[in-house]
């Protein structure tokens, strides 16, 4: 199969590659990009594991093809820490509050918490666990995911971050 | 283009279906044409008593939509029950309604709502009630080398009440079984009905015996039977990972009795 001439941005740089056209953007990012920071887990757009910003929207790149990202803007767990190393308020919180133990699902994790607190500054508990419902975690239970977003929502919105009583 | 290739093209909407489909190789396209480019195919408008959504409008602007959510609320409670938020970022009205999985939920909330599918091919446009539109599984109207456009939906009366009703085991499943309702009050009886169930059979089912049951009364225990017993009558779900049929089809009629308590006490008369 004849293969594409892609063009996109990728954390903040200009990518150009060619791909067959059934090439699927995990596969690309990981594979071409040595992107591996956006891990496969079902293949089946089912666990999260492959989350990426594609133009604003958390998509699950396991079920894109990258001719389709071709002219997009795409952020992946690689891109959300600040040049010089600084973590996002995000990796901060997951740290913090211990929001991983095996780590499998936290780049999808914090990807998709990104845009989740892009689109609502200050969500609810509720809010926070159906905006991460497309994600899942074998390991925590989720509470811990739950309180690393709320940290960084409160990181990010100037105020101190009071842990819910149990 | 997908006219002339035919059977060996396959429309890509969303690609929240088939990309999953490929994968299983149960479908296998030479040719895929991304519809992504196409701006008319986008969009939520109003035209005289309907809405009419381009096919390629996702769940999510389906969700935010003001004009869906203040017309007609039933798109976007069930939207919300679809998938989940990174699914719903992609996947399409008209992927959903055009696909014809019986496991899709638009579907049946389309024949509730008595909407109609804009379809074009080579012999021009036409419009095919989604009632008439689901022949069976992945089998519907649509003939080779025709796309659906748009979903035009009649905005129900001021007043009206609805709900969706899915029960399912976990975030992102297809429903054991769901029901759509659409009714309308007068003073302490229901004026109008109709009604919907997702997942139950080889198509989605309008339930238009049990529905016509339900109008004129008060939604009575002895009447909400009958029309629970009349739904599940035209079910014929499979056995599957979901539970038995028999236990499948009780469920839509639970799906039922709940969706037409919960329509009504969202009514005004």
């Amino acid at each position: 199969m004849a293969k594409s001439q892609i063009a996109m941005t990728v954390n903040g740089k200009a990518v150009e590659a060619l791909v067959e056209p059934r090439t699927l953007l995990i596969h690309f990012l990981r594979e071409q990009l040595n992107l591996t920071g956006p891990h496969i887990g079902c293949e089946t757009s089912h666990c999260g594991a492959c989350t990426v910003d594609l133009d604003g929207k958390s998509v699950k790149s396991c079920t894109v093809f990258a001719v389709q990202a071709n002219g997009g803007d795409i952020r992946t767990i690689e891109g959300m820490a600040a040049a010089d190393g600084t973590l996002h308020a995000l990796q901060e919180g997951f740290r913090e509050m211990h929001g991983l133990q095996c780590g499998f699902c936290t780049p999808g994790m914090i990807v998709r918490a990104y845009r989740l607190l892009e689109e609502n500054k200050n969500p609810t508990e509720e809010e926070i666990r159906l905006g991460i419902s497309g994600n899942l975690c074998r390991c925590t239970g989720y509470q811990n995911i739950v309180k690393a977003i709320q940290y960084a929502a409160a990181k990010l919105g100037g105020v101190p971050f009071q842990e819910a009583a149990e | 283009m997908l006219a002339d290739l035919g059977d060996d093209a396959r429309a890509l909407a969303g690609g929240h279906s088939l990309i999953p489909m490929m994968k299983l190789r149960l479908a296998t396209p030479a040719h895929l044409v991304d519809l992504a480019d196409v701006s008319d195919l986008r969009g939520i408008r109003a035209d005289g008593g309907d809405i009419v959504v381009g096919a390629m409008t996702t769940q999510h602007e389906l969700i935010g939509s003001d004009l869906l959510g203040a017309n007609i609320p039933l798109v976007r409670e069930t939207s919300l029950v679809i998938a989940d938020p990174q699914v719903r970022y992609v996947g399409t009205l008209g992927g959903n309604v055009a696909n014809g999985d019986p496991g899709n939920d638009m579907p049946a909330v389309m024949m509730c709502l008595g909407a109609s599918y804009h379809v074009t091919g080579k012999g021009g446009e036409r419009r095919i009630p989604a009632r008439e539109f689901y022949q069976g599984a992945y089998f519907t109207a649509l003939e080779p080398g025709e796309i659906l456009t748009a979903v035009r939906i009649p905005v129900p009366p001021a007043g009206h009440g609805s709900a969706y009703e899915k029960l399912k085991r976990k975030v992102g499943d297809y429903a054991t079984a769901a029901a759509a309702v659409v009714l309308t009050m007068k003073g302490t009886e229901v004026a109008t009905c109709s009604i919907g169930l997702t997942n139950v059979a080889e198509t989605p089912l309008w339930a238009e015996a049990a529905a016509k049951i339900i109008a004129g009364s008060t939604l009575d225990d002895a009447t909400m039977k009958r029309a629970v017993a009349a739904a599940e009558a035209i079910t014929s779900p499979a056995s599957d990972a979901r539970g038995p049929a028999q236990y499948r089809t009780k469920m839509a009629g639970v799906m039922v009795a709940r969706a037409l308590a919960r329509a009504k006490s969202r009514a005004r008369a």
